[in-house]
């Protein structure tokens, strides 16, 4: 921060300087927010303790940036040396002073026609390495932004936009490659995991999330099914830097509710992959929904961790997963656990020996409807969990809801939705949600927190012992991390659809979430 | 047809949704514009995107709504402007509003013939509480100082409630200030009007009601 400060006070254009190994040790700077989940782990947990149980009732907003577009507002800021970046919907950058609030440089970014999503012109944050900034766009491009000025250093097209292919990830920066994946599986893509040479843009490698013929896992489609069989990969994944894997979720197979044209398990869809590197060559899977006819993406966020687990201390993956189970993976082997449900469920009996689910009867979607709890929004979705090594609780925001799921023809055509089937809500229902805390290595739940709606904005916690998140109706809250107790909030006039994140400025704490069309960043009143 | 009959009607008659049976779709003047409105829903209202169709079957879907236009009005049995006479007779303007004049604790009622079916309208005078219109959930609180109040919800959150009470004044309260807060699901504040008009009044209003179509 001193560093910003002194550049600005002189004159010299502010930049982001961060190296590789300054995003590895994320963990020693608080101060900053060098990655999408805050560190490689994953663990959107803030080492700053300024705010704390004791004085969050002097939480104040500090400053509001209000952005242009009217869309979604998922993004999580990163902060670099006093300067915050963030993109704006649907795949602008803004770099803002975090001291006054003020924006330094925007990259605006016209989407051209023949973009087309499931849901909306959106993206989740920017990565930086070194002194370029990184976005996926809508239109399914990579670009690299001088830190300096928003200039563009260079942009990739890394899927054909024609086909519904788009991207609103934030992508990862490891070593010195840039990873990132891709949205489209409703419009029958065959989904992968990118990572490029973060100078050039050159395409480091690909790893196609379906297998082609002859290739282990092609048998497990039915036909040429896997060619439209999607498995997108739309939220960041986490990085052990020790096994050199990088770990990233896949998105449901296509089409979404007809699973007759694509019978077989549909690998590697509703899977975690834990992917070399360097190479891209998939080290192990672990499939949490096989046949998945749901809609439930695995396009969760991994977390890593180390615990006693069966009795042994493991390095561990922590996985709270759209069908409303939660899972403990073998960090090394991707060999289940433990696991069991943090939501309403209603269609397995359990989790057998291997983490497989024992499916019920009667829970397919059908022509008429079928009543199934989680809905198709699921019982958590891409916003984030919290790992607090502090607490050692995992806390999730979990959504509590049922759907009616129904079958429809199966008729791709490129380009255009690939659905076959759809969704409504429960007749009569007021669903609701709830922030549960879990215990990390077995998923036994050790307190709750409900909400009015099921939610869309992910959690922080903090070493000063809290925890934040948002709600639907523009509640912005922090609760005591321990227990669950309610300590503070403020109404922001907006939903809440992004998630939570801490650094330092002026040398205080502040909070930032996306709320409504704004950014909201809090400190504690003098 | 089954998604769509549930809210319009098996016939676009109208039903939780608006009628359909029209020969124009207010937000919909072009084929175009409705294939886009059934495929996209309406973001804000409980009209959902149409996710379980194949645009083929949208496109049909489209040229079906266009044939219930030509069906003309639904013949109702009823006399309007006797219905009119017994509406004010009655004082339902206390509770609705017709062309700005009336109250608010009900739904307002100047588009309603446009919006619902006679059969759907003929229930609701019968049995008020058998579907409650959305934003119209009966709620009562117990305040702090032990007053209670009772009225419909107009916003809630995990914190907070909204209510406006049955003399028409809005609250708002802080959840953890309240000493009892119901929602009162399956209640209605109207009272059911079976036994209380004849069967001929009831057809008389009904038309009433079915003639008002505001500028739909």
């Amino acid at each position: 921060m001193k560093r910003a400060l002194l550049a600005l006070l002189i004159g010299i254009p502010v930049a982001a300087q961060a190296p590789y190994e300054r995003i590895l040790k994320a963990d020693t700077e608080p101060g900053n927010w060098l990655t999408y989940s805050g560190n490689y782990s994953a663990h959107r947990f803030s080492r700053l303790n300024e705010i704390h149980p004791g004085n969050v009732g002097r939480l104040k907003p500090a400053w509001v940036y209000q952005i242009r577009a009217r869309d979604k507002f998922e993004t999580t800021p990163l902060v670099v040396d006093g300067i915050m970046y963030l993109s704006e919907p649907p795949s602008d950058v803004t770099a803002i002073d975090t001291r006054t609030g003020r924006r330094l440089w925007s990259y605006r970014r016209t989407m051209p026609k023949g973009v087309r999503g499931c849901c909306g012109q959106v993206n989740r944050g920017v990565a930086v390495l070194d002194d370029l900034v990184f976005v996926g766009t809508y239109d399914a491009r990579l670009v690299a932004l001088d830190a300096r000025s928003g200039v563009v250093r260079w942009e990739m097209e890394v899927a054909d936009r024609n086909l519904g292919h788009s991207i609103t990830v934030a992508p990862l920066a490891v070593k010195d490659k840039i990873v990132v994946g891709i949205a489209g599986g409703e419009y029958g893509v065959r989904g992968f995991v990118d990572a490029y040479e973060a100078k050039t843009g050159k395409r480091a490698w690909r790893f196609w999330t379906i297998p082609g013929p002859g290739e282990p896992g092609n048998d497990t489609w039915a036909g040429d099914s896997w060619k439209r069989g999607a498995a997108a990969t739309w939220v960041t994944g986490a990085f052990d830097p020790e096994s050199n894997l990088v770990f990233w979720g896949t998105g449901n197979p296509g089409p979404d509710w007809n699973g007759e044209v694509r019978k077989g398990d549909n690998l590697y869809s509703n899977c975690l992959l834990a992917l070399d590197a360097d190479s891209g060559k998939l080290k192990w899977y672990f499939q949490f929904t096989p046949h998945d006819v749901h809609d439930w993406d695995s396009t969760e966020v991994p977390v890593l961790a180390e615990g006693v687990v069966r009795g042994e201390k493991r390095k561990v993956v922590l996985f709270a997963n759209r069908n409303a189970f939660y899972y403990v993976l073998d960090r090394q082997t991707g060999r289940y656990l433990a696991g069991r449900p943090f939501a309403k469920q209603t269609w397995a009996k359990g989790l057998d020996d291997n983490g497989r689910p024992i499916r019920l009867p009667s829970t397919s979607p059908t022509l008429q409807g079928t009543l199934v709890y989680p809905s198709v929004p699921g019982a958590t979705n891409w916003f984030s969990p919290s790992y607090s090594p502090k607490a050692n609780l995992f806390y999730v925001a979990a959504r509590d809801e049922g759907g009616i799921y129904y079958m429809g023809e199966a008729e791709y055509k490129p380009g255009s939705q690939y659905n076959a089937g759809g969704f409504r809500s429960a007749p009569g229902e007021e669903p609701s949600g709830a922030i549960r805390a879990l215990d990390p290595f077995s998923g036994e739940q050790k307190w709750e927190y409900r909400l009015h709606t099921p939610p869309w904005a992910g959690v922080l916690s903090t070493a000063g012992g809290l925890l934040f998140g948002g709600t639907n109706e523009g509640d912005f809250f922090a609760l005591d991390a321990a227990s669950g107790k309610p300590l503070w909030r403020f109404q922001t006039g907006g939903q809440i659809i992004s998630n939570p994140m801490s650094y330092l400025s002026g040398g205080k704490q502040h909070v930032a979430i996306a709320a409504g069309s704004g950014i909201f960043t809090f400190a504690l009143e003098e | 047809m089954g998604h769509c009959a549930a809210c319009h009607g098996p016939k676009g008659e109208g039903a939780r949704g608006p009628v359909l049976a029209r020969a124009k779709l207010p937000r919909a003047p072009d084929d175009e514009t409705l294939f886009k409105l059934v495929r996209d829903g309406i973001p804000g209202s409980e009209m959902p995107a149409a996710w379980v169709m194949i645009s083929r079957e949208i496109w049909q879907v489209v040229a079906y709504l266009r044939t219930l236009g030509k069906a003309g009005r639904e013949n109702l049995p009823g006399d309007p402007a006797r219905g009119e006479t017994l509406y004010t007779k009655s004082h339902c303007a206390q509770c609705h509003t017709i062309s700005g004049k009336g109250g608010s604790v009900g739904p307002e009622l100047t588009e309603i013939g446009g919006r619902r079916s006679g059969a759907y309208l003929r229930a609701a005078l019968v049995d008020p509480a058998a579907a409650v219109p959305e934003g119209f959930l009966q709620v009562e609180a117990v305040t702090g100082d032990g007053r209670r109040l009772s009225g419909i919800r107009l916003n809630e959150d995990t914190y907070t409630i909204q209510i406006r009470d049955t003399s028409e004044r809005p609250h708002s309260f802080f959840k953890s200030e309240l000493q009892d807060l119901r929602k009162l699901r399956g209640k209605s504040l109207m009272p059911g009007y079976r036994g209380a008009f004849s069967e001929r009044e009831l057809d008389d209003l009904v038309a009433y009601l079915a003639s008002l179509r505001g500028g739909l």
